[in-house]
């Protein structure tokens, strides 16, 4: 196994078409790990992977995100890859025409790797948790039906073999053998390579299986709470109720960041609205 | 009256070929002068570039065809072409507008199947314009009257050619026009399988093929064009198809050259239960214009035509895809669909997309679907976030978007040719903006 790695974000806020979603999120994830994070629908689980991950549209407002100690912010998409970071997406993105093994063999290539072992590793990959090798024939994701294309998900995870995965509710779609079957090839991941999981979900499900270290609850654009294992089972019966309000969240003033470095255009990353200048008054 | 060029009756009177054809080009030669150079006020030539030729900096070639066969060694280009499909069940090698060479095996001339000169076979003078009919412009009126030495590919009833036929037509001279004409029959119920490579070396010339499909009843057409012209060449096109009762005409075209390239493609199902498939790729570079005509025109009832031309547009270059399906009123029973698909890959580049329809019968299924964007962000980051760059993510998502129409490609072993063409093109375009 490697040096151990750690994934670590710091009052992390990010906004979207002017709008703050993420409110400041702290949490760290090292090798070996599995982080549980649920929430409310619309929360921000899915915009936090999206900004780790760089998508673009969103707008850092901001925090950092440091992997092993690089800032993952300043870089790419690729470069994040390559950092060692994976996504597998709560809706991956359809790709016509272009085939899995290509895609893995240019990133084997761009980083330097021997692109030549792709074929057999995802067909190893494929037959680990049973995913029909026809299928891998197919354009990415085109005419997979959702549980399909959460394995295809798995499957790129395991070749790629990052040192964060982030799980954007992976367990969607996934049958109940095909939802075990993944799950113990990613738990065998975080044994053997010591790969560390932040893993969203809304059920307890894929955490029967994926067995976490630590649950977190994000409502609000905020982690609200932190426990282990058995917080997932107390939510199964309470629900989210103690953590929304009934009112808008609204924007504490004093949440605001000034720190210069972590304005858009110092971080170089793209935003969506040109109007949403992160140092205005809120009040104003 | 002022002349439109120097391919004027005298002049038609010199080109070779036996009486009928002469007197055919002189015939249409006379006609031309009656012509006008279009404009872009005609719907069919709006956006074109025809405003920016001048007829008069070519000259029509002419002189002697070579006797075959001929002992000149074929140009590079041209034999490359060739050696592409080495399986292939005949060839012919046109170079500015002679037939040159031409491969034709004994059992495909046993079996009646003609390949080569259409001025010397016997069906010439009935097969030259049957599907033309009365020229759809000025260019195919210029083709009329100064085809040198036209090109026939006549299969008999019945009959299934097996492996391509390859035809290679190349211009090696400078300030020509050149008017090509291949017409292909295909007898009841028979089978083949046409490439038709269009290239030539680095020289401004103006080209004016002509390509004349006829497909009988129950017979099946394969049809690839490949358009990859010097980059100084101007192109002016025309494909025109009849396909009658049950029979199916697929058509494909691959184009990449030329500065200003067109082609109009007229298909006819004149037959009950006629089928037209007609694709297309074109990727632009530099400031290319590839300007593209299609008419689906449904006359017999049951009639099915499927249209897919996908294209992407780099630099400063331009596409125009203008498109009609026309539903007759006997036409009941009607299916015709027509998708345009482009990219723009540069701001500075430019695409226009203009679907029709004109339908004069209510029992008919049609639709049409035209789109020009960028490369889809969601896509480019979806593969950025496996660890591939982004011009890489770039060029695996350009070719999966040609994929569709590679994938059906009537001669497959030419598809990764034009991928590879493609991909080059788009790796030269990923250097430039890593230099700048
Ligand atoms: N591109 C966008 N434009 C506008 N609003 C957006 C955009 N992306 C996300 N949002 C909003 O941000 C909020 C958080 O969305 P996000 O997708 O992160 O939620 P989530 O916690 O993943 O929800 P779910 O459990 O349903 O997947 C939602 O209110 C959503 O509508
Ligand atoms: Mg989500």
């Amino acid at each position: 196994m490697s040096a151990p790695s750690e994934l670590r974000i710091e009052g992390l806020r990010a906004a979207v078409k002017g709008r703050q979603i993420l409110q400041g999120i702290d949490l760290t994830v090292r090798s070996g790990e599995v982080h549980a994070v649920m929430g409310p629908n619309g929360s921000g689980k899915s915009t936090l992977s999206h900004v780790l991950m760089g998508k673009p549209g969103y707008e850092i407002t901001g925090g950092r995100a440091l992997l092993d100690g690089v800032d993952l912010l300043a870089l790419a998409p690729w470069e994040r890859s390559r950092a060692g970071l994976f996504l597998a997406m709560q809706y991956p993105i359809e790709v016509p025409g272009v085939a899995l093994v290509d895609v893995l063999e240019a990133s084997f290539a761009a980083m330097g790797h021997d692109a030549s072992l792709v074929p057999s590793s995802v067909r190893a990959e494929a037959e680990r948790i049973g995913f029909d090798d026809k299928l891998l024939g197919r354009a990415l994701n085109v005419d997979l039906s959702g549980g399909e294309k959460k394995r295809n998900e798995t499957v790129q995870l395991a070749v790629l073999r990052p040192r964060i995965a982030i799980l954007d509710e992976l367990d969607s779609g996934l049958d109940v053998d095909a939802l075990r079957a993944c799950a113990r090839r990613i738990e065998s991941m975080t044994q053997a390579d010591g790969l560390g999981v932040l893993a969203i979900t809304h059920y307890s499900r894929l955490l029967t299986e994926l067995k976490p270290d630590v649950v977190h609850i994000l409502a609000k654009g905020r982690i609200q709470r932190t426990g282990g294992p058995e917080l997932a089972e107390e939510l199964e019966r309470t629900g989210y109720a103690d953590y929304v309000d009934e009112e808008p969240a609204a924007e504490p003033a004093k949440a605001r960041v000034l720190d210069p470095s972590a304005h858009p255009a110092a971080s170089g990353a793209a935003f969506g609205d040109a109007f949403a200048d992160p140092f205005a008054d809120p009040l104003a | 009256m002022v002349p439109l060029s120097t391919l004027t009756p005298e002049l038609a009177r010199t080109l070779p070929g036996p009486s009928w054809l002469v007197e055919r080009r002189v015939a249409a030669a006379a006609a031309l002068e009656r012509r006008a150079l279009p404009s872009t006020d005609e719907e069919v030539w709006r956006y074109s570039r025809i405003a920016d030729l001048e007829l008069d900096d070519f000259a029509p070639v002419t002189g002697p065809v070579p006797s075959l066969p001929d002992a000149a060694v074929l140009p590079a280009g041209a034999r490359a072409a060739l050696d592409a499909v080495p399986e292939r069940a005949a060839a012919v090698v046109v170079v500015d507008g002679a037939v040159v060479h031409v491969e034709h095996g004994d059992e495909l001339r046993a079996g009646g199947v003609t390949v080569g000169r259409l001025a010397g076979a016997g069906a010439g003078a009935e097969a030259l314009g049957a599907v033309t009919g009365e020229p759809a412009d000025l260019f195919v009126a210029h083709n009329d009257a100064g085809t040198r030495d036209p090109v026939l590919i006549d299969v008999p009833a019945g009959t299934a050619v097996a492996g391509p036929v390859v035809v290679v037509s190349w211009v090696t001279a400078d300030a020509v026009e050149v008017n090509d004409r291949l017409v292909v029959r295909v007898g009841e119920a028979a089978e083949v399988t046409v490439l038709d490579w269009q290239g030539s070396d680095d020289v401004s010339a103006l080209c004016l093929p002509v390509v004349e499909l006829d497909v009988a009843a129950a017979a099946h057409l394969r049809y690839l064009s490949v358009q990859e012209r010097g980059p100084q060449v101007w192109q002016i096109a025309s494909q025109v198809s009849r396909v009658g009762r049950d029979a199916t005409l697929v058509s494909v075209q691959a184009a990449l050259g030329g500065s200003y390239a067109r082609c109009r493609a007229d298909c006819r199902l004149v037959g009950r239960g006629a089928t037209g498939n007609l694709s297309a790729i074109y990727f632009g570079e530099r400031d290319q214009m590839l300007d593209f005509r299609t008419f689906q025109e449904h006359v017999a009832p049951d009639t099915t035509s499927n249209l897919l031309f996908k294209g992407a547009v780099s630099d400063t270059s331009q596409s125009v895809y203008t498109g009609l399906i026309k539903v007759d009123k006997a036409a009941r029973g009607t299916n015709a669909f027509q998708t345009n698909r482009n990219l723009k890959l540069s701001d500075g580049a430019w695409a226009e997309s203009v679907p029709n329809l004109e339908i004069e019968n209510n029992d008919v299924r049609c639709s049409h679907a035209s789109t020009v964007g960028p490369v889809d962000d969601d896509q480019r980051f979806y593969l950025e976030s496996r660890g591939v760059p982004p011009e890489v993510a770039e060029r695996l998502i350009v070719l999966g978007f040609f994929r569709e129409v590679l994938d059906q490609f009537p001669v497959p072993q030419v598809a990764p040719l034009l991928r590879d063409r493609i991909d080059a093109r788009l790796g030269r375009r990923a250097r430039q903006e890593q230099e700048s």
